[in-house]
């Protein structure tokens, strides 16, 4: 008995230094940018792990308005938000459609859309695809591509939800009169809402990070979003690390926001693909 | 009850639609151009067989590299997430205090964008005055302060550090919610039998991971072979096309007018991977609730 209590406390002692090294090692270069973003302009040269000689605040009104900011931030607020409207609700019902249906033609429909979560962009092709149709360079033609990008996980995700609403309810509504917009919009809409909130926090987060779109297809620096506008400002600004690591903070804000009230929802999301109980 | 009537096929017009023409059909596109000798220094269109591909094959020119660099970083970040994703996995899984707070920061740098995550490290691996070196330095390290993103020995590694940096925490994320799966009572009944630590992993934990391990393989090979802004951020593509992955060289080509190469290049992952995407689908799909 002696032996394995020993035995279980090392093996305690082992992980929790595992753990505590891991957790550092995620920790410092987040301390490192979030320090750094109060320092004064002589101070980066190096980043490092000393507190500001004085707290700058200011750092971040100065990168925003030499980033121009406020427009990437209303930008990428438009292109991920209505991306994810869009998405959201026309994958639903696809999924809604390919779960009910279960023919050999809709599985294979089915298939043929998840087949877009493994399928690369071929971006050669797709700037003449975007030049034809006249989407180059506007808000629309990004939001579209983010709703093609993010189309095959979304239906991946809710058609697995479709599936746990019983299919009774469907037929009383239909009973009852109800015709199929008013199902799925009265009866299943609802029922799915969990799923929804899920796939739309997931949605938005990867409309957010997103960063090849806008360097391919924008153009103009009033449309960028915030990842091209702090790329850009990298570029011009590349010694000034205590106003890189503001935009950084300003850029990241919005997404480490909805990783914190919505962790459930992500990690619930990104877990119910992978883990069937 | 009639079901094309209760659930009407155009519900999956719009997602269908908008995905075919901006992802299907660019896709194809690029195969049909793949054969031209498409480029911005000529209006005319010329079919040319299968010259590209044995352009991109023959390794006369650096094309066959950056595929290779592609399908390496592949591995490597493949390999070294889910060992390390595993070995968290089960540390942080049960019996461990401040859990909560090991789990959230491990999965915190995968919800930044990736980009961002690029930049900041450009800081930190700086020869100079990067906080690596730096602290190296200062625990009397010096031999092990590298020149980590230019030194073209290591760059390629440097590349696939901070991305393994970036995606353990996820991977090890989605096995944690696998291992909490598995029903307490098999690690009862060995216990009972007297299994040590290794047991219970090796003839429980391990196996019963096996469908939670080859979806995150999958999605994290998914991931790999399209890889752009992490070394986009980090490298470009340098010193000297060492860290060139196949999404930063298509870049490249298209500035430089090259549409025929960049478009065969794709075209190549792009077959790949509808291939081997089929039996990965399969994997990610296997056991969904069919009545």
């Amino acid at each position: 008995m002696v032996y394995t209590t020993k035995n279980k406390f090392v093996q305690i002692l082992l992980k929790n230094i595992l753990a505590w090294f891991a957790s550092l090692l995620v920790i410092i270069p987040l301390l490192l940018v979030v320090l750094n973003a109060f320092k004064a302009d002589g101070e980066t040269l190096n980043m490092n792990l000393q507190l500001p000689k004085q707290w700058i605040f200011s750092n971040f009104s100065t990168v925003a308005e030499k980033g121009k900011l406020a427009r990437s931030f209303v930008n990428s607020m438009l292109y991920a938000g209505i991306g994810t409207i869009i998405t959201v609700f026309f994958a639903s019902m696809a999924a809604y459609v390919f779960s009910r249906r279960r023919t050999k033609g809709m599985e294979r429909l089915y298939m043929y859309v998840v087949l877009g979560m493994v399928i690369p962009v071929n971006y050669v092709t797709l700037t003449k695809t975007m030049l034809t149709l006249h989407l180059t360079n506007t808000y629309p033609g990004i939001i579209l591509l983010y709703m093609a990008m993010q189309t095959p996980f979304t239906v991946f995700l809710i058609y697995g939800f479709v599936s746990k609403i019983p299919v009774e309810l469907d037929e009383a509504a239909i009973i009852d009169g109800c015709s199929p917009i008013q199902l799925y919009v009265r009866i299943v809409f609802p029922m799915l809402k969990s799923a929804i909130i899920t796939a739309g926090v997931l949605c938005f987060l990867n409309c957010w990070n997103e960063f090849m779109m806008p360097l391919y297809f924008l153009h103009s620096s009033n449309k960028w979003p915030m990842t091209l506008a702090i790329y850009n400002f990298f570029g011009q600004y590349e010694m000034k690390w205590n106003l890189i690591c503001a935009d950084v903070i300003l850029t990241c804000a919005p997404v480490l926001i909805l990783y914190l009230v919505c962790q459930k929802y992500i990690v619930g999301g990104q877990t119910a693909g992978a883990v069937k109980g | 009850m009639q079901k094309n009537k209760v659930y009407p096929w155009y519900f999956a017009l719009g997602s269908v639609l908008i995905y075919t023409v901006l992802s299907v059909v660019p896709g194809l596109l690029g195969i049909g151009y793949s054969f031209t000798d498409w480029s911005a220094y000529s209006p005319d269109l010329h079919f040319i067989g299968f010259k590209n591909f044995f352009a991109v094959f023959s390794g006369e020119n650096d094309y066959l590299r950056y595929i290779t660099n592609t399908v390496w970083f592949t591995i490597v970040t493949v390999i070294a997430k889910t060992g390390l994703g595993l070995l968290f996995a089960v540390a942080l899984s049960r019996n461990i205090k401040w859990k909560n707070f090991h789990r959230g920061i491990l999965y915190l740098p995968s919800v930044l964008p990736i980009l961002v995550t690029g930049l900041v490290f450009t800081s930190i691996l700086n020869p100079k005055t990067g906080f690596l070196n730096e602290f190296l330095r200062t625990i009397g390290l010096d031999f092990l302060a590298k020149k980590w993103l230019v030194d073209p020995k290591i760059a390629f590694g440097s590349v696939m550090a901070v991305d393994i940096w970036r995606g353990t925490g996820y991977i090890m994320t989605l096995l944690i919610a696998g291992i909490l799966a598995i029903p307490d009572i098999y690690y009862e009944a060995a216990a009972i039998d007297g299994a040590n630590a290794w047991q219970r992993f090796r003839y429980i934990t391990l196996p019963m991971l096996r469908q939670t391990l080859a979806v995150t393989i999958v999605l994290n090979v998914i991931y790999g072979l399209k890889i752009f802004d992490m070394v986009y951020a980090l490298t470009n593509g340098g010193p000297g096309h060492r860290t060139e992955v196949l999404y930063t060289a298509v870049y490249k080509m298209m500035s430089k007018g090259l549409y025929a190469e960049g478009t065969t290049i794709s075209s190549v992952l792009f077959i790949f991977m509808v291939i081997i995407g089929y039996f990965m689908v399969k994997i990610l799909t296997k056991d969904e609730v069919v009545e």
